[in-house]
C-alpha cells in the first residue's frame, strides 16, 4: 500500500532528510478532504505563528467564509485585512488577482479601459484550464517574493483540486511556450520547489476515506508536484479511555449483577453512562487502526500531528485558540 | 450489534418517510457538503429500495471509499454498470426483491463519449480529442465532474433500464455547481464574446495585430496557447447545438417531479451552514427537496438528564462508589473490587467521557430542531462506532434512515 516515495533531495544540503520545521517556511498550503477542519488548522497554524512573532497572511482560497469566523472578524475580501494581532486574512478572488496582476507586470493601469479582456476573463478561466490554478498560486507566490509577510498561510483547496493548483505552473510551462506568462510561471516554480520555503500540510481525520484520501495525495504530492508535504495533522482524535487493566476492570462493571449494584450506589440508572464509554472506547479503536494504517503508508520523515477531538460548544476564536495550542504542544513549544 | 439498538429515531412522524419517498420518485440525487458521508448514504438507499421495493435500481457514485467498492465488487468497473451479485446481499443475510447495479463516474472517459456522440465527423472529433486544452479541461480538472454527472444521469435515465436511479453528486467548491453546470456549459459556447474572442481565428483576412486586446491576450498568453485556445472553441462549437439541446434537457429532467433531491449533512458547524444553504437554494430553484438526511447523529441516550446525574455522581463519588462495590459486590469475573483505586479512576472515566459526549449531543439536538422547519422529511442516522464497508453495514445504515 504505501507508495514508493521517490529520492527528492538526495545532497545533504540544508534541506536534508527531515523537513524544515513548519514555522521556519514561507508559504504553507494546508489542505484536506472536505468536513476535516482545514480551515480551522490553518487559522491555529496562522495564530500560533503570530504568537511567535512572525507577520502572517493567511488566505482563504475557496472562500465560505468560515475563515473570518475563526478570529470573529468580519467577511475577507481579497485585500488583506488585519483580523488579529500579526494576522492579516484575505480570500481569493482570481479576478482582482488578473487586475493586480495587469497592473503591476504589464503596466496596464485600469482593467476597465481594456474591458473586453475583463469581461473576456470568466469565460476564459472557465474553458482554459489552469487560468485560475495559476491567478490563485501567482498571488501567493508573489506574496512570498515580495516578502510582506514571514509567512503565507494558505488555506488552499480540498484534496481533489489541489494537485491540479500545485502544478499549475507547469501546467502552464507545458501549454504555453512563450510570452509573458511563461517567465512568469518560472519564478513561481522556484519558490514551489524550494523546500526549505514552501511546504504542503494534509489535515485529515482518523477515519477511513480521509485517511485514504490523504495517503493517495501525498503519493500524488511526491510524484506529481514539486512541493513537499511538510506535515500531516490527524484531527479529532478521540481520548484513550483505559490501558488495558483498566479495560478488564470497565468489562466486569457491564456485568448485569454489577452494573445493577452501581445503579443503585450512583443513585440512576447507569446503563446510558456504561454504554456511552463502550461507544467511546470502540470509536476510538476502529480510529486507531486507521491512524496505524496511516503512518504505515506514509513516508516516515513526515510528522504525523495529532490534535484532540474538541468536547465544545464553541466554534470561534475560542476554538481556534485551542487548535493553536495543541499544535504548538505538537510541534514541540 | 449492540449500537443497532440506539434511538436515533428515524424519520419525524407524520411528515412522510425517506421509503416513501424512494417509491414514488425514479431519480434521487444526493448532495450537500463534503465528509458527511453521502457516497455511503446513497448507496445504502439504493440498497434498501433495491431489497425493500424491487424492479431495477441504480446507484450512480463517484468516489467509494475502497473497502465498500471492493465489497460490493465495484473496483475498477469505470463508466460500465455492473450488477451487484446476489451473492453479496446472500452475505448479508438478505434476498433482495429487487436487482441492485452501479455504475463510478469516469470523468475522462464520458468526456470522450460526449465528444464522439456530439461531433459532426470524424475529422473535428479527432481534432478535439487531441486538442491539448481538450485533454486538460477533461482529464485534470475537477470542475468538469459537475457537468460529467449531470451528463451520466441523464444518459442513463434516457436508456429507461431503471425504475430508481440514486446519484452521489461529485465534490464540489460549491455544492451548488453541478446544477449549474450544463446551463454554464450551453451559455458558454452560445457567448457573443466567445465568437468575438475567435473571430480572427476563423478569419485570415482580419489583422490580430491591429486589435489591443489581442495585443495584450498575445502579450501575455502566447501566440500558440492563443492559437491552441481558438482552435478548442472552434472545433467545440461545431457541436454547440448538441450541447444547448442537452443543458435544457438536463434541466428539465433535475426539475421534473419524478426527480428529487436528498440533503445530507451532520450536525457539525460548518456542514450544518452549507446544508442550510443548500436547502434554501433548491427551495428557490423550485427542485423537489425530499429529505434531509442528518448523519453520524449521537446517540439519544446521551440527552438522558438522568443519566447525565448518575454520570455527576460517579464522578464527583467515584471514590466511595467504587469502595462500597468492593465491599458488596459477589466478585464477579475480573474481580473489579480488586484495587478500589483503579475502579475510581475507571468510573471517573466513563463519567468524564459521558459528559463530554452528551455536551456534544446536546448542540446537536438544538442544530436538528432548528433544521426540522425545513424539509418534508428529516431522518437522523445515528453514529455507527464501526466503519461500513460491506453490505450488511450499508443495509443497517439503510433500516435507520
Amino acid at each position: 500500500m504505501p507508495e514508493p516515495v521517490p529520492e527528492r533531495d538526495p545532497s545533504p544540503g540544508p534541506a536534508g532528510p527531515e523537513p524544515p520545521h513548519l514555522l521556519d517556511l514561507r508559504l504553507v498550503f494546508v489542505t484536506g478532504k472536505g468536513g476535516v477542519g482545514k480551515t480551522t488548522v490553518a487559522a491555529a497554524l496562522s495564530q500560533l505563528a503570530a504568537a511567535h512573532g512572525k507577520r502572517v497572511l493567511v488566505c482563504e482560497v475557496d472562500a465560505k467564509g468560515d475563515l473570518a469566523s475563526l478570529f470573529e472578524a468580519a467577511p475577507t475580501s481579497f485585500v488583506g485585512r488585519e483580523v488579529a494581532p500579526g494576522i492579516v486574512a484575505m480570500s481569493m478572488d482570481t479576478e482582482a488577482s488578473l487586475r493586480e496582476y495587469l497592473k503591476l507586470h504589464l503596466r496596464i493601469p485600469v482593467v476597465g479601459r481594456i474591458g473586453p479582456l475583463a469581461r473576456a476573463f470568466d469565460f476564459v478561466a472557465t474553458a482554459a484550464p489552469g487560468v485560475r490554478e495559476i491567478l490563485t498560486v501567482g498571488k501567493l507566490c508573489y506574496e512570498v517574493r515580495e516578502r510582506h509577510y514571514d509567512l503565507v498561510v494558505v488555506d488552499a483547496s480540498a484534496t481533489g483540486h489541489i494537485i491540479g493548483q500545485l502544478t499549475a505552473p507547469q501546467a502552464i510551462n507545458d501549454l504555453v511556450k512563450v510570452g509573458l506568462i511563461r517567465t512568469q510561471t518560472d519564478w513561481m516554480l522556484d519558490i514551489l520547489s524550494d523546500p526549505g520555503t514552501t511546504g504542503l500540510v494534509a489535515v485529515t481525520t482518523p477515519e477511513e476515506m480521509p485517511v485514504s484520501e490523504t495517503l493517495e495525495l501525498a503519493g500524488r504530492v511526491a510524484e506529481e508536484t514539486t512541493v513537499r508535504l511538510s506535515a500531516v495533522v490527524v484531527n479529532r482524535v478521540l481520548p484513550e479511555l483505559f490501558g488495558r487493566r483498566e479495560e478488564e476492570v470497565f468489562e466486569s462493571l457491564r456485568d448485569p449483577a454489577v452494573s445493577a449494584l452501581l445503579s443503585e450506589l450512583a443513585g440512576g440508572e447507569v446503563g446510558p453512562v456504561l454504554e456511552g464509554a463502550r461507544l467511546a472506547v470502540t470509536m476510538r479503536r476502529t480510529r486507531a487502526g486507521h491512524l496505524d494504517h496511516l503512518r504505515a503508508g506514509l513516508d516516515p520523515s513526515v510528522p504525523v500531528l495529532l490534535l484532540p477531538y474538541l468536547f465544545t460548544r464553541t466554534h470561534g476564536l475560542r476554538t481556534t485558540r485551542q487548535v493553536a495550542a495543541s499544535l504548538g504542544e505538537e510541534l514541540g513549544f | 450489534m449492540p449500537g443497532a439498538e440506539w434511538a436515533g429515531n428515524a424519520a419525524t412522524p407524520g411528515k412522510g418517510s425517506l421509503d416513501g419517498l424512494l417509491a414514488a420518485k425514479e431519480i434521487v440525487i444526493a448532495c450537500g457538503p463534503g465528509g458527511v458521508g453521502k457516497t455511503t448514504t446513497a448507496a445504502a438507499a439504493a440498497a434498501m429500495a433495491a431489497c425493500h421495493q424491487g424492479g431495477r435500481v441504480l446507484v450512480l457514485t463517484v468516489d467509494p471509499a475502497r473497502r465498500l467498492a471492493d465489497a460490493l465488487g465495484l473496483s475498477g468497473i469505470g463508466n460500465r454498470e455492473r450488477r451487484i451479485d446476489d451473492s453479496v446481499f446472500r452475505d448479508a443475510g438478505v434476498s433482495p426483491r429487487g436487482e441492485l447495479w452501479a455504475a463510478m463516474l469516469d470523468t475522462k472517459e464520458s468526456w470522450d463519449q460526449l465528444v464522439r456522440r456530439h461531433a459532426p465527423d470524424a475529422a473535428t472529433r479527432d481534432h478535439i480529442l487531441a486538442n491539448p486544452l481538450y485533454r486538460n479541461i477533461s482529464g485534470r480538472f475537477v470542475q468538469s465532474h459537475d457537468y460529467i454527472a449531470m451528463e451520466r444521469l441523464f444518459e442513463i435515465h434516457s436508456e429507461g433500464a431503471y425504475d430508481l436511479i440514486v446519484v452521489d453528486t461529485p465534490p464540489s467548491r460549491n455544492a451548488l455547481d453541478f446544477l449549474d453546470a450544463p446551463q454554464r456549459l450551453a451559455d458558454f459556447f452560445s457567448s457573443r464574446l466567445l465568437r468575438w474572442l475567435i473571430a480572427p481565428y476563423r478569419s485570415r483576412l482580419v489583422n490580430m495585430a491591429s486589435k489591443p486586446f489581442y495585443q495584450v491576450a498575445d502579450r501575455i498568453l502566447g501566440t500558440q496557447f492563443l492559437a491552441d485556445i481558438a482552435e478548442f472553441f472552434i472545433l467545440f462549437q461545431s457541436m454547440y447545438d448538441g450541447f444547448v439541446e442537452r443543458a435544457g434537457a438536463v434541466a428539465r429532467l433535475l426539475s421534473d417531479r419524478r426527480t428529487t433531491f436528498l440533503v445530507v449533512s451532520t450536525l457539525e458547524a460548518t456542514p450544518m451552514r452549507e446544508a442550510e444553504f443548500f436547502a434554501r437554494e433548491l427551495v428557490a430553484r423550485d427542485l423537489h427537496l425530499g429529505a434531509i438526511v442528518l448523519n453520524k447523529v449521537l446517540p439519544a441516550y446521551f440527552r438522558d438528564p438522568s443519566a447525565a446525574r448518575v454520570a455527576q455522581a460517579l464522578r464527583d463519588r467515584a471514590t466511595d462508589i467504587a469502595g462500597a462495590l468492593r465491599d458488596r459486590a459477589a466478585a464477579p469475573a475480573g474481580d473489579p473490587s480488586a484495587d478500589p483505586a483503579q475502579t475510581a479512576r475507571v468510573l471517573r472515566e466513563i463519567a468524564d467521557s459521558y459528559l463530554n459526549f452528551s455536551v456534544v449531543a446536546r448542540r446537536e439536538e438544538e442544530e436538528r430542531t432548528e433544521m426540522s422547519a425545513q424539509p418534508e422529511v428529516l431522518a437522523a442516522v445515528p453514529f455507527f462506532d464501526e466503519d461500513i464497508f460491506d453490505m450488511a453495514g450499508l443495509l443497517r445504515l439503510g433500516a435507520r434512515i
